[in-house]
């Protein structure tokens, strides 16, 4: 809380400053933002208030469907970028000299194993390579544009006639695959920092290579990330505003059409800023609450040696 | 010179067999052609200078660590073998870290649980019953509810010892154990394995610790760059060590 | 699709006009990394700085640039500066003071983390050798702070990169823009679009591999 004050206070301090700035030609009009369509005069051409409502709605609407879709690929693609071991898949009935991979344990002679850990390991590389390195309003632009016209006739169709709310939904698809390589590398970052002894004490007690990911890999590495997943959470709801390129019309993109009705472009633009900074401060101050509860008794700081 | 072919146990299970086992971790080569045995009851101390490749040799034992050439045979079973469930195998043998590893994000009592109920399928009650059993062995029961960060090292390792017991094993494996101990608590640790070392346990321990390897070992392998270089009984080790570096490494460390 | 098949013609054409957008992308990115870099150190310096208000003021700046989107922060600065300014000036101007001052708010914690990865002895060593703040600052932390950080320096770069895509919503020509462009004029939105995806991947994929090529050689120091 002490963080929004500060920035608030600021906010104020600057605006002040502005307005007192010297050839400052214009018109004050914060009333334009308590315009509903009951009090429409000369001022309010349109129900700004509800405008931002509405904005702001999908704004948290589009953030939080994408951040659902983020969290659950992300962390099984980030899971499986750490999979450097072989996962070994032996097909017994096959009898071959042939191995389809040259690490394994020990010797065996006259069966195929195929390594799927390689497949899924490499799957998930190509993954986040791909999303990392294309800004993301080009991806959005191509999964809106283009991805459609690359679709079997029908399909396409469908997508561009039947999907309900197609930008929307674009919008939620798009901004979810991005998140999710974001997402990804910060569940690999936090299983990496975990040190090999570990793991060793994990496998040591006859845990299999799945319950070592679930009882003690898993539990400790989300614990260690939730900073880097708060800033990447935050950076959905920032995210969002791209959508406004497609049509979506999440909350800057209404201070945007306010601005274009009443020349009041200041005070649009100061409710949009206001409630991003708004949003943010909650959500830190709920990702707070959150480590609170999962912090492990008698740690200071989670990073394994 | 292959001094080790005589002392390995012939009669008798042995349940740990290792036969000519070299690793190599890239072009170097960490284990050469090492050949020994454990048999069911003994313990084992191994030493020797670091980088000799003793946490490797324990490690390969139950397959934490691959190897390339040789057999390891557990109780058996081949651990080289491609089809072995290894954490079938894993469950069969117990293992205590140089760095204790226990889980920080649960308590002393889940940690001992965990395995039995994910591993073993005992029941919660079962699994709580034997784990109290085995904390009250290493004297920590008033420590059940607490987390691992909240513990001294010695303390930690005792409950590590008591985790590896929890799964009921044949043999238990020790990779320097007291290590990383402040020296007031290397004793408390050692008390607990020279108590199961007496109730018949296996045991293969690595360790620097001599004053232990005298009272508790059956017999004592020394190794060196990877190779086992003396593979002896405890009185014939201490007595008449029959290589210079084992007697130069014996005369470097043998202060107590 | 209209007339089917995909149109190679068209990018070979438009080529020229995308490498005007190009340059005007690297111009915005090279300018937002100098001025985001030199602002955001010293909003890093203000920040670690022992005067109360001048870290609370740097603080509440880099809080509040970094809770909004960089197309509000864009916006802000398209219709602000002319009416702060009283006159007009270019849609290039702006964003690129849009892009600084939000960049910095980014380049300040890279630099403050740096900084404050600098052995504090170090520090003292200057000090005990007699030099004042600055010159400390100057010849003892910054370089160390700004060496141990390329690699994250390098990794913004490219993220800076990326974001100058978002000067579309205020039509200035950039890569992105200018593909826009002829994309609509000659309805060929998917080869315009696929094209600028490829390239952008191309370069920054480029300029991970450097990052994790920099990471590597600091990593054995």
């Amino acid at each position: 809380m002490r963080g929004a004050l500060r920035v608030g206070l600021s906010v104020v301090v600057l605006l002040g400053l502005t307005g007192c700035a010297g050839d400052f030609r214009y018109n004050w009009q914060w009333s334009i933002l308590a315009c509903t369509s009951e009090n429409i005069d000369a001022g309010c051409i349109g129900p700004y208030f509800y405008w931002i409502l509405q904005g702001l709605w999908w704004t948290i609407a589009v953030a939080s469907a994408a951040w659902v879709i983020a969290f659950s690929l992300g962390s099984v693609i980030g899971i499986l970028r750490t999979l450097d071991k072989p996962i070994l898949v032996v097909v017994p009935f096959v009898k071959s000299p042939i191995y389809f991979r040259t690490r394994w344990i020990g010797t065996s002679k006259g069966i195929i194993t195929v390594d799927v850990g390689w497949f899924l390991h490499g799957f998930a590389n190509i993954y986040v390579t791909v999303f990392r390195n294309v800004p993301l309003l080009v991806q959005l632009f191509l999964w809106y544009f283009v991805f459609p016209e690359l679709l079997p006739h029908d399909a396409g169709m469908w997508l561009k006639r039947d999907l309900p709310f197609p930008e929307v939904s674009t919008a939620i698809f798009c901004l979810g695959l991005y998140t999710a390589s974001r997402v990804a590398e910060q569940v690999r970052a936090g299983i990496n920092s975990i040190s090999r002894g570990q793991q060793y004490a994990a496998m040591a007690i006859g845990l299999t290579p799945v319950q070592v990911y679930r009882y003690v890999l898993l539990p400790v590495s989300f614990r260690i990330i939730i900073p880097p997943l708060t800033s990447d959470f935050l950076g959905v709801f920032k995210n969002s505003s791209l959508a406004l390129t497609i049509g979506v019309l999440e909350l800057t993109a209404m201070t945007r059409q306010i601005e274009e009705y009443s020349y009041a472009g200041f005070e649009a633009f100061t409710a949009a800023t206001v409630l991003y900074i708004g949003v943010t401060a909650i959500v830190m101050w709920a990702m707070r609450i959150v480590e609170a509860r999962v912090r492990i008794p008698g740690m200071i700081s989670l990073q394994a040696k | 010179m292959n001094e080790t072919k005589d002392t390995i146990s012939t009669d008798g299970v042995g349940i740990i067999q290792m036969r000519h086992v070299s690793k190599w971790y890239g072009d170097f080569q960490v284990l050469a052609n090492c050949t020994t045995a454990v048999d069911k009851g003994e313990v084992v101390v191994v030493c020797g200078p670091s980088g000799s490749g003793k946490s490797t040799l324990i490690k390969v034992i139950n397959g934490l660590e691959p190897f390339q050439e040789g057999t390891i045979i557990f109780n058996g079973t081949s651990v080289g073998d491609r089809t072995t469930n290894l954490p079938k195998l894993r469950s069969q043998i117990g293992m205590v870290f140089q760095n204790f590893e226990l889980f920080p994000h649960i308590s002393i009592m889940q940690n001992i649980k965990l395995a039995q109920m994910k591993v073993l399928g005992r029941e919660d009650d079962q699994a709580r019953n034997r784990s109290m059993e085995l904390l009250e062995r290493v004297g920590l029961t008033d420590q059940r509810d607490k987390f691992p960060a909240q513990l001294s090292g010695g303390q930690q390792q005792r409950v590590a010892i008591a985790r590896g017991l929890a799964m009921d094993p044949m043999a238990m494996l020790f990779d320097e154990p007291t290590s990383a101990l402040d020296p007031e608590m290397i004793n408390e640790v050692l008390d607990v394995m020279t108590e199961l070392a007496k109730e018949g346990m296996t045991m293969m321990v690595v360790s620097h610790e001599m004053g232990f390897a005298k009272r508790v070992a059956d017999r004592v392998i020394f190794m060196d760059q990877g190779r086992i270089v003396e593979d002896a009984t405890k009185d014939d080790f201490f007595g008449t060590p029959r290589g210079d570096r084992a007697q130069l490494f014996l005369s470097k460390i043998l202060h107590h | 699709m209209e007339s089917g098949g995909f149109d190679f013609h068209i990018i070979f054409h438009s080529i020229p006009f995308l490498a005007k957008g190009m340059g005007l992308t690297l111009l915005l990115t090279v300018l937002g990394i100098a001025g985001g870099l030199v602002f955001g150190t010293l909003l890093a310096l203000a920040r670690l700085a022992p005067f109360k208000v001048l870290s609370f003021v740097a603080g509440s700046y880099v809080n509040f640039f970094r809770s909004m989107p960089l197309i509000l922060v864009i916006f802000w600065f398209y219709f602000l500066v002319p009416l702060v300014l009283g006159q007009e000036i270019g849609a290039f101007q702006s964003v690129l003071i849009a892009f600084i001052m939000f960049e910095a708010a980014y380049y300040c914690e890279i630099m403050r983390a740096g900084i404050q990865s600098v052995k504090v002895g170090q520090a003292y060593a200057g000090e005990a050798l007699g030099l004042t703040y600055p010159q400390n600052m100057r010849y003892v932390v910054l370089p160390q702070a700004f060496r141990n950080m390329i690699p994250i320096l390098v990794s913004q770069a490219i993220v800076l990169f990326q974001d100058t895509a978002l000067v579309y919503v205020v039509g200035l020509s950039d890569f992105l823009y200018s593909a826009d462009i002829v994309a609509n004029s000659e309805n060929r939105l998917m080869e315009m679009y696929v094209t600028v995806a490829i390239v952008y991947f191309a370069l920054c994929s480029w300029g991970q591999f450097q990052v994790r090529n920099l990471q590597k050689k600091f990593a054995h120091e």
